[in-house]
């Protein structure tokens, strides 16, 4: 890992202005993100995990909403530039893959000329050397005879297929960070296998760090080296992937973890469900946020005082007065835990482990 | 509106007792958020717009205007006066008076009656006869729709104000008949709202939904299509009124619709014309409570479009700052 | 199983294509035949597009079904007549994915629920009427003066509830719940698992559990089906399946869902399936899957492999498990062939 971050945000705020009153939607975010690194932001809707990323480069409505703290990418802090500058790093330095690949194409354009768009504006290239690479990004995301789906428009393409060229598009003009944002969460799981996969090779064979934004606390034990869980616009827990899922210290992150029904639960064991309902971000409670759904709290403080982010030893930092006791919080990983190996591709001949973007009838429509 | 049923009368709490405490017995939920009927939700939209509200007191005055005519005009209104013809506008004849030295106010003011009275009849023709016919074909399908949907188009195939004279010219010229035929010409417009707004409600999951309870195709029309195919239709009759009073002007302009000597707009406006010379008065003062008339149902229809839409109405709460707050 | 209170048999869903009748059809639901006992929950799952969700809509004939039977308590449902049919509905109710869809915009929350009984005539008069709405809110943890919001007022997970509520109505004996949590957060996820599964012991209900989620499936099932391109692959205990699955559909289907444990998932080599779902319109010959199959040989593309038993109450729809398919590939699974008709 490289020494200094790529990109470094520090005390991030988003807030919306709306007819209930101010939305404070991301309240005070700091991360680091290292080239080559994955960084995973766990949290449920509403948690501000999707805005964060998109206010880095203020792809939210700016009237209503407001940015401030500081995202330095690099030697440039984003946050005080024009629209103006801020088009040189959106796409350019700042890739997105956005969830749903019905809408983030426009039906109405053939795919060469959306994957071609972002080149023929950032990159110095002759209109053959975009061609050329355009179809050298389409092979690398796994598009068979990409010379000949240039052409083709969206809904020519399943909807793997589809994210495959989303993801083309976000790594046109090669970026420092890509930004995931639930790139598989409306892809059917094997399909999200596929897509999982490729974003992690891509990743080795470029180099970039990858925001990983998802509720899907599967997908990130796999692909993550940090992870941030955030609820009601601020980080509760931080921590390497290994010691987060080893022992999760926050109570919000154990309650999810034992809300999770667990593929080959061999006794059913009852899931311990969250109580209540995640705050408006218009209303949010005193104190710390997630103290009324929180089977830790000692009302008189934690409903008056909110707790700060501190470190509890490693690199692992949670926002409470409480740390999860070290027995429940290994019962809560424990439960988490698989009782039966699931089937490999050891298991089944080799040939299954290729992926499948090489054979010559993948991606019809 | 769309209408809440209110045979649940609010706020009297059912005796309630307490079910067999269940082991935890969790706290029961209740959404966040202040409770508000949704026609309150809908007008204080409606308000926030400030033409539509403009509209909405122009309408209410002139519906006061209409009932109350006997009272608010000064002379009898068809009470000839030869001796006081072409009167400009006065103390006495705040309008001034016509050709036959008749009180261009009191008429103007009688006008409104007969004016909102033929538009709202000839719509109400229109909106059963049209929403009956859109609920059936875009309920049931087939050859119905088929049919149907022709013969719609059949009628769109003529303009509306050569529709109404061709049948206005069969009935015979007459107060009545001219709403008759203002209310067929318009129920091709409302079967063709309402059939479009039933396709896509039809398909809607709540409809399965209450049809997997085990609901006849009875009640799914009348409580469920019937109530969220309104909103369209609201505005449809709002936006008909306008036309309406238009076509009915011009009717009566022309000698096919109202006659001689009841006080309608478009006649006074058809005989002013002769006397554009004489009286400026004659021609301007019913032709302004055309204008204001049609203008307050075309911005309150406008208003209403916004109010009844719930993706405006998130919109507008999302937009929040902008448009006139109103409680 | 005598204690059958669902047979499906043969079940067909097919979507006529445009309007000539060509015979061009969407073989949404293609030939689904299982058994559901009393007080059972089946899982069904499968990916987007498999014919899940119509099947159970079929089962319920909110789809009229094309071929095949459902036998419902020993009622033949395709043979209701219309009236009967909304008799029979009182019976088994749906749970619908969507809670934000399945609700009637303009209905106030209790008025929903009441519905459901003014359809049947149950809990005449207003007192008893009400009551009764305010029983069925709080039995799905609900406070029972909500009766008169109306759905947008509520969230997600408190929408769905209203929606269980309803089907909870007229006491059904049976419900159909498609993809129930799915457009819920994890956390409310698990809230509606658990009211579900503590009605279902309170009320003895028998669950149909449709779901993409093989996880949640496997949570709230006592036996899956797993689903592909509108047949049924592979039916079996809920730990079997997981323990020893036999389709290689089933295989790839359980390789790919991540688990939540970072060295595992790291090094885990999962079954990646080649290619897109074939078109339900024009299905592969013989075998469905083997376009896609790591272990397809030359006798797939002819035979179409029907369910049919490996070991005791699990079948597969393989080639492998049959016996053309052990004389073309033995090698492959030298325990299959102990496990040759049951």
């Amino acid at each position: 890992m490289a020494d200094d971050p790529i990109l470094s945000v520090r005390d991030l705020h988003v807030s919306f202005r709306t007819k209930r009153g101010l939305a404070r939607v991301v309240r005070g975010l700091d991360y680091d993100l290292h080239a080559g690194e994955t960084l995973a932001i766990v949290g449920e809707s509403g948690s501000g995990k999707s805005v964060s990323t998109l206010a880095m480069t203020k792809l939210i409505p700016m009237p209503p909403g407001q940015v401030s703290g500081e995202v330095w990418l690099g030697d440039d802090d984003l946050v005080p530039l024009s629209e103006k500058h801020l088009l040189h790093y959106r796409g350019r330095r700042i890739g997105y893959v956005f969830q749903d690949p019905m809408t983030s194409l426009n039906p109405v354009h053939p795919i060469g000329r959306q994957l071609t768009e972002g080149m023929r504006y950032h990159l110095e290239l002759s209109d053959e050397e975009i061609r050329e690479r355009a179809i050298d990004l389409l092979q690398k995301v796994g598009i068979p005879s990409p010379e000949k789906r240039l052409d083709d428009y969206p809904h020519q393409f399943s909807g793997g297929m589809r994210q495959r060229v989303v993801i083309a598009i976000g790594l046109s003009c090669d970026p420092e960070v890509l930004v995931a944002d639930e790139a598989t969460t409306a892809l059917d799981v094997t399909t999200q296998a596929q897509i999982v996969e490729l974003i992690g090779r891509l990743q080795d064979e470029l180099g970039m760090g990858v925001i990983w934004i998802t509720h899907d606390l599967g997908v990130v034990a796999g692909i993550a080296d940090r992870v941030l869980v955030m609820y009601a616009g601020q980080v509760v827990e931080a921590a390497d992937v290994d010691a987060l899922y080893a022992r999760p210290r926050h109570p919000y992150t154990v309650g999810l973890m034992r809300s999770l029904p667990v593929l080959g639960d061999l006794e059913r064991r009852d899931l311990a469900s969250i109580p209540g309902l995640p705050p408006s971000p218009t209303a949010l409670p005193e104190g710390c946020a997630f103290h009324p759904r929180c089977a830790f709290r000692d009302d008189d403080r934690c409903a008056t005082e909110a707790p700060p982010l501190r470190d509890i030893g490693d690199g692992h930092l949670i926002r409470s007065f409480y740390e999860v006791p070290e027995e429940i919080a290994q019962e809560a990983a424990a439960e988490a835990r698989i009782e039966i190996e699931p089937p490999d591709a050891d298991d089944v001949g080799d040939a299954a482990a290729e992926v499948g973007s090489r054979s010559g009838r993948g991606g019809e429509t | 509106m769309s209408d809440d049923r209110p045979d649940q009368p609010p706020s009297d709490e059912p005796a309630e007792e307490p079910r067999q405490p269940s082991a935890e017995q969790p706290e029961l939920e209740r959404p966040e958020g202040e409770h508000r009927p949704q026609w309150r939700q809908t007008l204080a939209i409606l308000l926030s717009n400030r033409a539509a509200a403009v509209g909405l007191v122009v309408l209410i005055v002139m519906v006061l205007t209409a009932v109350f005519a006997d009272q608010l005009i000064r002379f009898p209104i068809n009470e000839d006066n030869i001796a006081n013809r072409f009167a400009p506008p006065s103390a006495d004849h705040w309008f001034g008076t016509d050709d036959l030295g008749r009180d261009v106010y009191s008429r103007v003011v009688m006008g409104a009656r007969v004016s909102l009275q033929v538009a709202a009849i000839s719509v109400t023709i229109s909106l059963v006869a049209g929403t009956l016919l859109g609920l059936i074909a875009g309920y049931r399908g087939g050859w119905l729709d088929t049919v149907t949907m022709r013969a719609v188009d059949v009628a769109f195939a003529f303009p509306a104000v050569l529709l109404a004279i061709a049948l206005v010219a069969v009935f015979g010229p007459s107060l009545r008949n001219t709403m008759i035929a203002i209310g067929i010409v318009f129920t091709p417009i409302f079967a063709r709202v309402v059939r479009g707004s039933v396709l896509s409600v039809r398909e809607d999951l709540y409809i399965r939904a209450i049809r997997s309870l085990g609901a006849s195709d009875g009640r799914i029309i009348l409580r469920h299509v019937l109530p969220n195919v309104a909103a369209p239709v609201i505005v449809q009759t709002s936006l008909s009124l306008a036309f309406a009073i238009l076509l009915e002007a011009a009717l009566s302009f022309v000698g096919a619709g109202v006659q001689r000597p009841t006080p309608a707009w478009g006649l006074m406006l058809a005989d002013a014309q002769r006397f554009i010379a004489q009286g400026w008065w004659l021609s301007v003062f019913p032709g302004m409570a055309i204008f204001v008339t049609v203008m307050a149902f075309n911005l309150m229809g406008d208003g209403l479009r916004d109010a009844l839409d719930p993706r405006q109405r998130t919109l507008i709460e999302a937009r929040g700052a902008g448009g006139g707050e109103d409680e | 199983m005598s204690d059958a209170l669902v047979t499906v048999d043969d079940l067909s869903v097919y979507f006529p294509v445009g309007r000539r009748r060509d015979g061009t059809a969407v073989k949404a639901v293609d030939g689904v035949s299982f058994e559901i006992a009393k007080g059972e929950t089946l899982g069904l799952v499968g990916e987007s597009g498999c014919g899940k969700s119509t099947t159970g809509l079929a089962l319920l004939r909110l789809v009229e079904p094309t071929r095949g039977s459902v036998t419902f308590d020993g009622i033949d449902v395709r043979e209701l007549s219309a009236r009967d049919l909304r008799r029979w509905r009182r019976r088994a109710a749906m749970i619908f994915q969507d809670p934000y869809a399945s609700l009637d915009p303009r209905q106030p929350v209790g008025e929903a629920v009441g519905e459901a009984l003014d359809i049947h005539d149950l809990h005449q008069g207003k007192q008893a009427r009400r009551t009764r709405i305010g029983e069925l809110l709080e039995r799905v943890g609900l406070h029972p003066d909500v009766a008169e919001r109306y759905p947008h007022e509520f969230s997600g997970g408190q929408r769905q509830r209203v929606g269980i509520a309803r089907a909870l109505a007229c006491e059904p004996d049976f419900i159909v719940a498609d993809e129930p949590i799915a457009a819920l957060d994890v956390s409310i996820q698990a809230q509606v698992m658990n009211l579900m599964a503590e009605l279902q012991r309170d009320l003895d209900l028998t669950y149909l559990f449709i779901a993409h989620d093989l996880a949640a499936v496997q949570h709230v099932s006592d036996r899956i089906a797993v689903m592909y391109l509108g047949r049924i692959v592979e039916l079996a205990d809920r730990i079997d399946i997981y323990r020893s699955p036999q389709h290689p559909y089933t295989q790839a289907l359980l390789s790919a869902i991540p688990v939540p444990e970072p060295t595992r998932e790291r090094s885990r080599r999962r079954i990646l399936l080649e290619g897109d779902l074939p078109s339900p319109m024009d299905p592969p010959s013989g075998c469905n899957f083997r376009t896609r199959c790591a272990e397809v040989f030359e006798a797939c593309g002819r035979v179409d492999p029907a369910l049919a038993p490996v070991t005791d109450g699990h079948e597969a729809a393989c080639l492998l498990h049959h016996d053309q398919g052990q004389a073309v590939e033995r090698s492959h699974h030298p325990d299959a062939r102990e496990h040759q008709k049951a």
